[in-house]
């Protein structure tokens, strides 16, 4: 929201700073300034002058030399702009002087530009004639382009006069941020208040009362068929208008916060839009068929032109205001060029209403028209407000003498009685005990009186009468809000809550998370993060089935697009994804872990809450990188996460983007709880990386069902081990996790660890076999074993082997 | 006897003119060794007299022990030219490369969101977790966003379907645990929320928040400003400012928002926090009494506020970073600054 310092003190004439001092006082009582701005900042020495008497410039077609008066001097300008003529009145920067910006290239200038006196081909020059732009202003906003002399003679100024303040550009424009609650700051009016109450200065309400000319009762019939979606509708009459241009003052009053002058009827609707927030509708009156108007949802597929010359095709959940035949408005969001003001307009209906501002939001969003308009309405604004803007509205009319006004108010306000002012009861100590502050019951009053919630006291109790515009104020709280606000939030102590606490303690899964986390960091991964949603079509990358059962995704509605559609089932796409832009940046190694959900949808509708599966995943190229790697990043997050059960490594060839023959499941028992490889090399060449990839991914949940992070002493032996080396050959199809098992069935209490130390295949060994040495420690806690003790456990050893085809090597 | 000192003269000469350990050894054998010089001559002792060979045995036994002293006193000193030798040998160049893992970083949104963490379960908070996809019901309507609200037209908020949504704030932890309707309530929710932003520089539709709320039957605005100021001065430095301004959030009043003083100037005011001194930090209030009765509390008996805090914006202003896109790229020259 835009206002400008001359804009508000026509409500605050007594406000006396302006700029820091006043964005940062304002801030600090809620109505945020993003950012402010001197219209005149970079400017000086700019003086109004007249143009007494062009000469060609002897060496150069293209430019003037212009005789100017300078209100005590007569001084020469050359200039290039062909637009100057004798007798012109215009804005020059004098000698020394600064001007916003060149009208001959759209460089931003932060400090602006200094004239000084120079020679243009030969002829001395003593300032510059200055365009609009030149002065920092859009072009736009003065009806003319950035190229010409901006020429004030219709302007009441005279040489010598200082052109920034005959042009209202000594001036500064804020930029509010109003929060959504505070619809009532969207206006100049509503700033204005906050702007009194904070500065402890009067606020001057406008004049919205006028002198009628003439008495029509029947001057208009209103019908208002959807009450829902207008609470009020509400029309002025005005006759015989004068078409013109608005005097200066207003003229530059919508300029400064951006508005384009149009004409003295469009101009003062737009001014009071700015001050009252209530956008206003003026219909050529003429042009209204049967004298009537009628409010009703549009029929599905009715057509209707706006004012903007664009075909609109509408539906039954919009509104339109209708004559006694058709459409001749959209209701709140833009009128039609069926009714519009033309300059031979010559009388006017006036209308301000209230409508329903979700309904407006929505048919505004539907139709890809949003307006200024629609932008207010959609707030859901006052019905009272309105019809104080429109009076507004008619007082102005009255004072530009540009028609004659009825005294008849035709309108449509049900709620009329109900929408009144309501008195909310708040005890003082409550709100003291709320912002632990000890602010006396007097004090309160007298903040809530200046901001218009006229407070009467009794003993404890405020009796608070809200006006229907503060649609944000309904409880204790709200009160308390407002106290606080001009109070000062900073005059609040700070304390530390008392309540009775218990000591956050990590949860399992903490602890799991962080040992996987520590572990990956331990082994040179960074941590990744990567979009929860992605493209369907990563599916396909990963070679998924089309009836896999990880493609039963869940689907956003309304996506930011197909790349962002589906919350993913697995993290390996963002993690190939992560890699893939490592690898495209030439970097040799990349070792990247990410920790998050993954969503599965437990019903089709996902009527209940999906399955949310914290999921660990590491993935890897370049250097030292491998499958036993990966395989041991497995087993000490395992090991670390204490899990109770037999961890096994089985084989995969069915997971579609690993390798198959490179790939396990990873077993707790029967339990999976993840899977570690390598990336199949399709799926590494669609991702563009040229580089073996390996993956391990972890099923968080699923660890922590099978861990048990209880840790109790077990007794270290005190009597020497024995240890003995296993050499075997081996048939080429036999795993060694069978080997493994025949050690820990047969190994018996006295087996305490086996070390594989070797493998081999090739001449040496018998074609169709292999060759693996293990070492075998034998002991007891309780004493040193005999001889006869391990070679009689490692008989049974050799027995179990045996039966697999195992032999011992000689 | 003249024999023997001249016998043990001659042993020390040739111990001295030695030249190498095994020469040392030849000596040892030849004069000290079962057939060696001295050994010998004691051999001839059998035959004295008691007395000569108690008094001839000194003799011999010291001649024998200087030699062997001598001996081994020149073995050291071989043995340390030795390994001296061999230790120069084994001289390395110690400006090679090492040998390292190269260990891994958190990401720099994973260390912000600690950071703040440990701060508030210094101060006594638990934190708990919600899910990420939620019922319009706990994200909207419990905290006092009804339908028709702006904040969750669809411009900002992800359905699945009317009912279900991307949670667009962590408060919804909150609706859940106030709907537990246990007291006093100290907690913090952390996570991933999501919102339809576009990508850019200073947007990204999946961010991560971190919120507290306390409730109980006495907690003030007081109360929330001096726990965000000891929070402030604990994350940022003692030094640190904080200014609350009035603000607005559907489920708190009064509200506030968060300023610090800015951290490169000390409030002074630089590019870095626009010439305002002031930094944005967190959004903050009272929890409106609304809220309790959404979530079946009675709002007469309880008093308490809420905060809550963008991860990534922290971090960007943390570590200086200027485009938040750089937070999702996930490359590893990225990733590894920060700690």
């Amino acid at each position: 929201m835009k206002a400008s310092d001359k804009f508000l003190k026509y409500y605050v004439k007594d406000l006396d700073v302006s700029g820091k001092e006043f964005a940062e006082s304002i801030t600090l009582t809620g109505t945020k300034i993003e950012t402010y701005e001197k219209l005149d900042k970079n400017l000086e020495k700019i003086v109004v002058v007249k143009i007494e008497k062009i000469e060609k410039h002897p060496n150069a077609d293209k430019l003037l030399i212009c005789k100017v008066n300078t209100g005590n001097d007569t001084i020469q300008i050359v200039t290039g702009a062909p637009n100057v003529y004798e007798g012109m009145l215009c804005p020059a920067v004098l000698v020394g002087g600064k001007v916003a910006a060149s009208a001959h290239d759209s460089n931003e200038y932060p400090n602006g530009i200094v004239i000084k006196a120079g020679k243009l081909r030969g002829v001395e020059s003593y300032g510059m004639l200055c365009s609009i732009g030149e002065l920092g202003r859009p072009a736009d906003l003065y009806g003319g382009n950035n190229e010409g002399i901006f020429d004030m003679s219709n302007i009441a100024c005279k040489p010598g006069d200082d052109a920034i303040k005959v042009l209202h550009l000594d001036d500064t424009l804020y930029d509010f941020e109003i929060t959504s609650n505070r619809i009532d700051c969207y206006s100049i009016i509503g700033i204005a208040k906050e702007v009194a109450a904070t500065f402890n200065k009067k606020f001057y309400e406008p004049k919205t009362t006028f002198k009628p000319s003439f008495k029509d009762d029947k001057y208009i019939e209103i019908e208002v068929k959807d009450k829902d979606l207008c609470p009020l509708f509400s029309t002025r009459f005005v006759k015989n208008i004068k078409i013109e241009d608005s005097p200066e003052w207003l003229k530059d009053c919508l300029r400064a916060v951006g508005i384009r002058p149009i004409n003295n009827i469009v101009d003062i609707t737009n001014f009071v839009m700015m001050e009252y927030g209530q956008p206003m509708h003026a219909y050529d009156y003429d042009t209204i068929r049967g004298k009537k108007i009628v409010v009703k949802r549009a029929k599905n597929g009715d057509k209707f032109t706006t004012l903007d010359g664009q075909v609109r095709e509408l539906d039954d959940s919009m509104l339109t205001i209708c004559d006694g035949v058709g459409v001749i408005g959209l209701g709140g969001i833009m009128g039609g060029e069926n009714s519009m003001i033309t300059d031979s307009c010559k009388n006017l209906l006036l209308e301000a209403a209230s409508f329903n501002g979700t309904n407006i939001r929505l048919s505004a969003k539907k139709l890809g028209l949003r307006t200024e308009a629609s932008n207010l309405f959609e707030k859901g604004l006052d019905p009272n407000n309105a019809i104080k803007a429109i009076n507004r509205a008619c007082s102005l009319i009255e004072d530009l003498k540009c028609g004659e006004i009825c005294e008849n108010f035709i309108y449509v306000y049900p709620d009329e009685n109900k929408n009144v002012n309501k008195n909310i009861e708040v005890s003082v100590s409550k709100v003291n005990s709320l912002l632990g502050t000890n602010i006396d019951s007097k004090i309160m009053k007298e903040i809530l009186d200046k901001i218009d919630l006229k407070t009467d006291l009794n003993g404890d109790t405020m009796t608070i009468n809200v006006p229907t515009i503060r649609k944000d104020i309904n409880n204790f709280a709200d009160i308390a809000e407002e106290v606080m606000r001009f109070y000062g939030y900073d005059k609040a102590d700070e304390t530390l809550p008392n309540v009775s606490i218990m000591p956050h303690t990590k949860t399992k899964q903490d602890i799991i998370e962080q040992n996987a986390m520590d572990i990956a960091i331990f082994n040179g991964f960074n941590e990744a993060m990567n979009y929860s949603f992605e493209s369907k079509k990563v599916y396909d990358m990963l070679l998924y089935k089309s009836d896999d059962k990880e493609r039963n995704f869940i689907t956003i509605l309304n996506p930011l697009g197909e790349d962002f559609q589906v919350m993913r089932t697995q993290l390996v796409n963002g993690i190939l994804k992560s890699l893939s832009i490592n690898y495209n940046r030439r970097i040799k190694t990349a070792k990247l872990f990410e920790l998050a959900n993954i969503y599965l949808p437990l019903d089709k509708n996902i009527e209940v809450l999906p399955d949310e599966r914290k999921t660990f995943i590491m993935g890897a190229y370049g250097k030292d990188i491998d499958f036993y790697v990966f395989k041991g990043f497995a087993e000490e997050i395992l090991t670390k996460s204490h899990v109770v059960g037999n961890v096994s490594f089985v084989k995969n060839e069915n997971i579609s983007y690993m390798h198959p023959g490179r790939t396990a499941n990873i077993f707790i028992d029967d339990l999976l709880v993840g899977y570690v490889g390598e990336v199949h090399e399709i799926v590494t060449k669609d991702y563009e990386i040229g580089s073996k990839v390996y993956i391990l991914q972890l099923d968080i949940k699923n660890i922590i069902a099978k861990s048990d992070l209880t840790c109790k002493y077990v007794e270290i032996s005190k009597f020497p081990k024995s240890d003995r080396d296993l050499s075997m050959t081996v048939p080429k199809d036999i795993t060694v996790d069978k080997i493994e098992n025949v050690f820990k069935e047969k190994g018996g209490k006295l087996l305490n660890n086996f070390e594989l130390f070797d493998i081999y295949e090739g001449t040496q060994v018998a074609n169709g076999f292999k060759s693996i040495a293990y070492n075998l420690s034998f002991g007891a806690n309780d004493r040193s074993l005999t001889d006869e003790e391990v070679d009689s456990a490692i008989k049974k050893i050799v027995d179990g082997l045996n039966t697999l085809g195992i032999e011992l090597r000689k | 006897m003249i024999n023997i000192e001249e016998l043990k003269e001659k042993a020390i000469t040739k111990i001295k003119e030695a030249t190498s350990l095994k020469e040392l050894d030849d000596i040892k054998v030849n004069y000290l060794g079962k057939k060696g010089e001295i050994t010998a001559i004691m051999q001839t002792f059998r035959d004295m007299a008691e007395e000569d060979r108690k008094k001839l045995g000194k003799i011999i036994n010291d001649a024998k022990v200087s030699i062997d002293e001598l001996i081994r006193e020149r073995q050291k000193s071989f043995n340390a030219a030795i390994l001296n030798e061999k230790l120069k040998m084994e001289s390395i160049d110690v400006t090679l490369p090492s040998k390292k893992v190269g260990i891994g970083h958190l990401h720099p949104c994973t260390i912000v969101f600690n950071d703040v963490k440990d701060i508030f379960e210094k101060m006594g908070y638990t934190v708990v977790t919600g899910p990420e996809i939620e019922y319009d019901e706990y994200n909207f309507e419990k905290l006092n966003i009804e339908k028709g609200h702006p904040a969750r037209d669809e411009q900002d908020t992800f359905y699945i379907n009317d009912k279900v949504l991307l949670r667009t704030q962590t408060s919804p932890v909150q609706a859940r645990v106030m709907e537990k309707g246990k007291l006093p309530i100290c907690i913090i929710s952390a996570g991933r929320v999501f919102r339809s932003d576009s990508v850019d520089a200073t947007h990204s539709p999946t961010f991560h928040q971190i919120e507290g709320l306390v409730v109980s039957d006495n907690i003030s605005f007081a109360d929330l400003k001096g726990t965000l100021t000891t929070f402030a001065k604990s994350f940022f430095g003692e030094d640190i400012k904080t200014r609350f301004r009035p603000h607005h959030f559907p489920f708190t009043e009064p509200s506030a928002e968060m300023d610090v003083s800015c951290f490169k100037c000390g409030g002074k005011g630089c590019r870095f926090c626009k010439g305002e001194g002031w930094i944005e930090i967190l959004g903050c209030g009272m929890v409106n009494p609304r809220v309790y009765e959404l979530c079946g509390l009675d709002k007469d008996k309880c008093q308490g506020f809420a905060f809550g805090m963008g991860i990534e914006r922290l971090a960007l202003l943390k570590y200086e970073i200027d485009d938040m896109r750089l937070l999702y790229e996930n490359d590893v020259r990225f990733l590894s600054q920060f700690d």
